[in-house]
């Protein structure tokens, strides 16, 4: 009797847009065992893993796993507790500046272990796999092989019923990927009821699975175990099983591989490294490494990810500095200004680097233009590479919804295009499928033995590796052995090129022990509490919290600009902005030249808003001078002037105010216009010897709140309010949306975290932050402005408390609305700018907006803030005057967090 | 030299492709030089205008109803009448930033000679209305108080006839300025942010590395992205202009478009260059968020475009010629409003030259250190 599947699959479909990624696939996953998901990338196996493990929404179909209804919520809800999911990706979930006691740490806590069985189960598993030398390296300077184990700790921390692990061994070194298997045989052996099921795409790993689901393109192709497989398909080993299984469709033009001969070439080497070395800090990347690579050599170099292949790699081509030793190209050494080597030299790189807002066919012929193919040539050049890299049907198609083994093919076409005599290619074929890798090596043949181009590859495929002509294994910054891959086999006495590989890595870890095998296996899991399934639970938002605050520390430079910025800006504002107009330049044209004309031009001169330019001579000059901006007003006093004042003509003086910026003008005629009063009392007085005041009644202006009506009294606070809008919410605004295309989202998708702790734990150390920042504001306000807190401190408090609630909401907010960082930056940029600056109170009184702009401002939690802030800090208010202010705020922090727990979906679509 | 040109004019048709095939990006530049423009013009007004005004009547006399009556639209709104013990709560709320009290028996106080006092309180805390608001309210009083007393609607003669004209924008409609300065704010923001988003994107995937490895030099990457976000910012800025200021806003320009163009083209050479050059000091998004938000906000508001110039202290104006946004708002100001010749704005052109060219040559010094050593 078979027990009850552990998953139940029936008529499941998923669609991204058009592209269909399962195509109605019925599955009985079977439980207690390890099942396999075989196939290459992109034939829907992340998506049925993510299915069923509850982060992706199904679509079409019914699911069952773990015996219930997955689309279910309260299903789902204590799923969380009982599935662990690994996501794809080297690292994915972990968080790179954490290091591996913390990263497992906040798991921990995410599933709300007391702190002593926590650190008990820390400590056992990373016996357990051999990571106990390093629990405080970050997790982003661990080899790939080290990543994966650590992200297996972290799914295994809370004893899950299921595993779910998606692709954990791409990109991992032979030696890693058996230690990860064995590992997980031993702790299957410990937990016989538990449930792995692994998608991977290295056939030869799944050799020992239990029970194997193959899929090609979005189906169910065959099941069983992988015996079963094979003997259906009557082949020896499950890849070329696979590949007989394919439909005939799909194996398309697929031959074997056979590699002729190579014909040795004379002359200087094609690449040479000598001693090549690169550090990072005190981190030795590559280590002296030496190797020379013949003309029309096929030359392979195998290692796990982050052993240094990469950067050596990018040393060659210039991209990367050596920090010793000296790499030649073509006998001559390598000058990363010179361009005739490059192009020379065709370069691939890991990851898809092309643009993919750029169709195939003006990717290449961008390409073209860059290489300067003669223009003729270009058209002809265009159509040969795309129809021997098999592109013309996708030539007017954008890269970006294409399968991943035609962008690599596309790659590889767009590397070669300039016809060069030394290819460097990263990694091509990582994930890519095994019809489309033999497709692309069979191109890679092509070029080394007809055209005699160089080629220098990287790979973790040791079939692949088999077809180069020499090969050299590397571990961490060095080089283990190089030579034929027939010679290396042999000389370890091994079976398999792989074999081999890992004698080798095995010898190379007795010197160095980064990589050693567990000893002990692991003890049973320490008596442990069930776990808590509470709907909020203040531990799980304080594991977020407390991570968020690490990762913070962590970046001194986001950290210097959060604290600094403000404070810059403060002391810039707060002797910048003023609204206190002087010095206002003037000049005068007097054609009259008389006493009474100087006397007059006294009253300017003596004002000290004024600031008086040489003499004019014409109105000309006036006018020119005006028109450069060098005079803000031009005075001009017609002939005759004193004889007509002395006669009681009153003569007409002329002034021409500057109105091109309608503020200072405006400005500048009250000044004229006092100015205006004050000679006149001046030449009653003169004449008849007294002072007279004119005016039957007077006007006694109290400015409150200012009396020295100083523009640094109201400019800091608003300083103040102005801060805690723009940095904070744009530091919470990276929050979400980080994680989002960090891939580290993936823990709250398949965690017992709600939406609420998730958000929350994100927002309080930004509030935090600002919190700080704004009592380092206040303290230079008072220190260096003078500017005490008049009102209540209380309110002020309570109020700033709010507002940056208020002001991280808002960054929370566009965080979960965005999906990159560049739009999250440019989003909170514009948006909060605009209303922050104009429409807030700080420059012009709310009481004075109009219309669009006054809802704009209201609708925005600043100009509610800048009346608390102006209120406590000028007019000692308290709470009893801006109660309503602060219930606004409060109302604003709410709504933004409302929205965005409301906004955030815990499944991905 | 002309590989050189040829490179930079490719990789400039494709940062245009990539930036059109960004439909956020798009939305953001039609927004900012849109409907920000326009509510920003209309909406925020640095003089008096619209200023909320109350008043205490406790004489209500033909006196006080003439000077209520005098307070009008646009700069003041109708005032308001509140009770004498509602002034302190009226003031604090900031519903006013005005607020007048007239005594009892203010107008027989007036005609008996026994010059009584109006208070005005201000709100100094508004301050780009309050100092000239109050100038206005005590002009306004006195001349009502004048008038009423002479019993002559003729305001009392000065011994000279001071007739100050203002030109450029003789009725200081606020629009004319803010409109074309919100125009000028935009375009710093975009810029910085737009070629500093670039950059970090490209090396966040990875192209920038494959295209140091073509035979094509940073100088030419740099050169490129200027030259298309400038393009793409201009073409958007000069038809904000048409459209949003010109059209609908009416504002009339005075001097020569082409040379303001000119100008704003060597503008956008320093800005995008100063977004590059922001773009190498940091190494992902957040951290070049946060320090282009202190400049940008430093830029807009310190470069005479908000406040006067005039204001600004003087060493810190002195800072502030290092910013490009300075003369880009100096000769703005004087091509747009006082028609300006080539003549006027020379030196504010070459100054900003200069700038380019030293936050190019800082660039390109920190470009290939910090694109190719991500780790």
């Amino acid at each position: 009797m078979t027990p009850a599947p552990i998953v139940h699959l029936s008529s499941v479909s998923h669609r991204y847009g058009a592209t269909c990624a399962l195509d109605d696939v019925t599955l009985d996953i079977p439980a207690g065992c390890m099942a396999g998901l075989i196939g290459p990338d992109g034939v829907g196996k992340s998506t049925l893993l993510a299915l069923a493990a509850g982060v992706r929404r199904l679509q079409t179909g019914a699911a069952t796993v773990l015996g219930g209804d997955i689309t279910i919520r309260a299903h789902r809800r204590s799923c969380n507790h009982r599935i662990a999911y690994m996501p794809q990706g080297l690292g994915r979930n972990l968080y790179p500046t954490l290091s591996v006691y913390e990263n497992l740490d906040f798991f921990g806590r995410l599933f709300g272990q007391p702190e002593a069985e926590r650190r008990a189960r820390i400590n056992e598993l990373l016996r357990a796999t051999g990571l106990d030398p390093f629990p405080d390296r970050p997790a982003g300077k661990l080899s790939g092989g080290m990543k994966q184990k650590l992200s297996l700790c972290s799914a295994l921390i809370h004893d899950p019923d299921l595993v779910i692990l998606d692709e954990p061994t791409t990109g991992v070194d032979p030696l890693s990927r058996q230690q990860f298997w064995d590992l997980i045989d031993r702790i299957r052996a410990e937990r016989p009821a538990m449930s792995v099921i692994v998608a991977t795409a290295y056939m030869e790993e799944a050799e020992r699975f239990d029970w194997l689901a193959a899929m090609s393109a979005g189906k169910v192709i065959a099941t069983g175990t992988p015996q079963e497989i094979r003997d259906a398909a009557h082949q020896p080993t499950l890849e070329k099983a696979f590949i007989a299984m394919l439909p005939e469709s799909e194996r398309q033009g697929h031959r074997e591989v056979v590699v002729p001969p190579r014909i040795a070439s004379d002359g200087p080497p094609a690449i040479e490294a000598r001693g090549l070395t690169r550090r990072f800090g005190d981190f030795v990347a590559v280590d002296h490494v030496d190797f020379k690579i013949g003309r029309g050599e096929i030359f392979g170099f195998l290692g796990s990810n982050g052993c240094g292949k990469t950067t050596t790699m990018k040393m060659l081509t210039g991209l990367l500095p050596a920090s010793e030793g000296e790499a030649l190209l073509f006998g001559e050494k390598l000058d990363a200004r010179d361009m005739e080597t490059r192009q020379r030299v065709g370069y691939m790189s890991q990851s898809f680097s092309l643009y993919s807002e750029l169709t195939v066919r003006q990717n290449l012929e961008l390409h073209a233009r860059l290489y300067h193919l003669p223009p003729d040539h270009h058209e002809t050049r265009i159509a040969e590479v795309l129809t021997s890299f098999d592109l013309t049907e996708e030539a007017d198609l954008r890269p970006e919804g294409l399968p991943l083994g035609i962008r690599q093919r596309l790659q590889l076409a767009v590397a070669v295009l300039h016809s060069p005599e030394v290819l460097i290619l990263d990694e091509p074929t990582s994930g890519v499928d095994p019809v489309a890798r033999d497709g692309f090596w069979q191109h890679l043949i092509k070029l080394s033995r007809e055209d005699g181009v160089t080629i220098f590859v990287s790979t973790h495929f040791m079939s692949e590796a088999e077809r180069c002509d020499r090969i050299s294994l590397m571990h961490a910054g060095k080089v283990l052995a190089m030579g034929a891959p027939q010679e290396l086999t042999e000389s370890k006495g091994a079976a398999t090129l792989g074999e081999a590989f890992v004698d080798y890595l095995r010898a190379a870890a007795g010197e160095d022990s980064t990589d050693t095998a567990p000893a002990a296996p692991a003890q049973p899991a320490t008596a442990t509490a069930p776990a808590a399934e509470r709907r909020f639970d203040l531990a799980r938002l304080w594991a977020f919290a407390r991570r968020e605050t690490t990762e913070i520390l962590r970046d001194r430079m986001r950290l210097a600009f959060a604290f600094l910025g403000p404070i810059i800006l403060m002391l810039t504002f707060g002797y910048g902005i003023s609204f206190d107009v002087q010095d206002l330049s003037y000049a005068v044209y007097d054609r009259d030249r008389t006493a009474e004309s100087r006397e007059l031009l006294e009253s300017f001169s003596g004002s000290r808003y004024f600031s008086e330019k040489p003499e004019a001579s014409s109105v000309s000059e006036l006018d020119a001078r005006m028109r450069n901006a060098e005079l803000v007003f031009a005075v001009e006093i017609p002939p005759g002037f004193g004889k007509a004042l002395v006669s009681g003509e009153r003569p007409e003086v002329r002034v021409a105010v500057d109105g091109a910026m309608p503020f200072r003008a405006e400005t500048t005629r009250g000044y004229l216009q006092g100015l205006a009063g004050a000679y006149l009392n001046d030449q009653i007085e003169r004449r008849y010897g007294r002072t007279v005041d004119l005016s039957a009644a007077s006007v006694e202006t109290r400015f409150r709140y200012n009396q020295s009506f100083k523009s640094v009294f109201s400019m800091v606070p608003s300083v103040i309010m102005l801060m805690l809008v723009l940095i904070p919410s744009m530091m919470a605004a990276m929050g979400v949306v980080r994680e989002k295309e960090t891939g580290s989202i993936a823990n709250f998708r398949s965690t017992p975290v709600t939406r609420a702790e998730f958000l929350l734990g994100k927002q309080l150390p930004y509030v935090v932050i600002a919190l700080i920042s704004f009592a380092s504001l206040v303290l230079v306000s008072y220190a260096v402005f003078g500017v005490p807190i008049k009102g209540s401190v209380a309110a002020l408090l309570v109020g700033t408390l709010f507002y940056v609630f208020a002001t991280t909401g808002f960054g929370i907010l566009i965080s979960t609305f965005t999906r990159t960082q560049v739009a999250a930056t440019f989003a909170t940029a514009v948006v909060a700018i605009i209303p922050a600056v104009n429409f807030s109170g700080l420059l012009v009184p709310v009481s004075s907006l109009e219309g669009g702009a006054r809802f704009f401002g209201l609708a925005f939690p600043a100009v509610w803030y800048q009346q608390i802030s102006v209120g406590t800090f000028t007019k000692s208010l308290s709470f009893a005057e801006l109660w309503q202010d602060h219930l606004a705020l409060a109302g604003f922090a709410v709504l933004f967090i409302a929205i965005s727990i409301l906004a955030l979906k815990k499944q991905e679509a | 030299m002309t590989r050189w040109l040829s490179n930079v004019f490719r990789l400039g048709l494709k940062e245009l492709r990539s930036l059109w095939a960004d439909p956020v990006l798009i939305l953001l530049i039609v927004y900012v030089f849109s409907i920000a423009v326009y509510s920003v013009a209309t909406g925020a007004k640095l003089e008096v205008t619209n200023a909320a005004v109350a008043y205490v009547d406790q004489d209500r006399s033909a006196l006080t109803g003439r000077i209520l009556g005098a307070i009008l639209p646009p700069q003041f709104k109708a005032a308001e009448e509140i009770a004498a013990d509602e002034v302190e709560e009226a003031m604090d709320n900031g519903r006013y930033v005005f607020v007048l009290s007239f005594p009892p028996s203010f107008e027989a106080d007036v005609l008996a000679g026994r010059k009584p006092q109006v208070q005005l309180n201000v709100d100094a805390t508004a301050m780009a209305q309050a100092g000239n608001g109050a100038v206005f309210l005590q002009q306004i009083i006195r001349a009502e108080v004048a008038k009423f007393v002479s019993r002559l609607d003729e305001t009392p003669e000065l011994p000279i006839d001071l007739v100050v004209t203002t030109r450029y924008n003789p009725n200081l409609n606020s629009v004319w300025f803010s409109s074309v300065m919100q125009v000028i704010n935009n375009i710093t923001i975009l810029s910085v942010l737009l070629t500093g988003a670039a950059l970090i994107r490209e090396r966040e995937h990875g192209t920038i590395e494959h295209l140091l490895v073509m035979p094509v030099t940073p100088s030419e990457i740099m050169v490129a992205k200027i030259w298309a976000n400038g393009l793409a910012i201009i073409v958007a800025a000069i038809f904000s202009l048409w459209l949003v200021v010109q059209t609908l806003l009416q504002v009339p320009i005075a001097g020569s478009i082409p040379l303001f163009i000119f100008g704003a083209a060597l503008y956008l050479v320093s800005v995008t260059g100063l977004g590059i050059l922001l773009a190498t000091f940091t190494s992902s998004m957040p951290q070049f968020g946060l320090l282009a938000l202190p400049v940008l906000v430093v830029m807009n508001l310190l470069s005479g475009s908000t406040t006067p110039m005039e204001s600004i202290p003087d060493w810190l104006q002195f800072l502030m010629q290092a910013a490009p946004s300075t003369h880009f708002v100096s000769f703005a100001q004087a091509i747009l409003y006082r028609g300006a010749g080539w003549s006027t704005v020379w030196p504010d052109m070459l100054v900003m030259v200069g700038l380019s060219g030293v936050f190019f040559l800082i660039a390109l010094q920190r470009f290939r250190k910090t694109m190719a050593t991500m780790h």
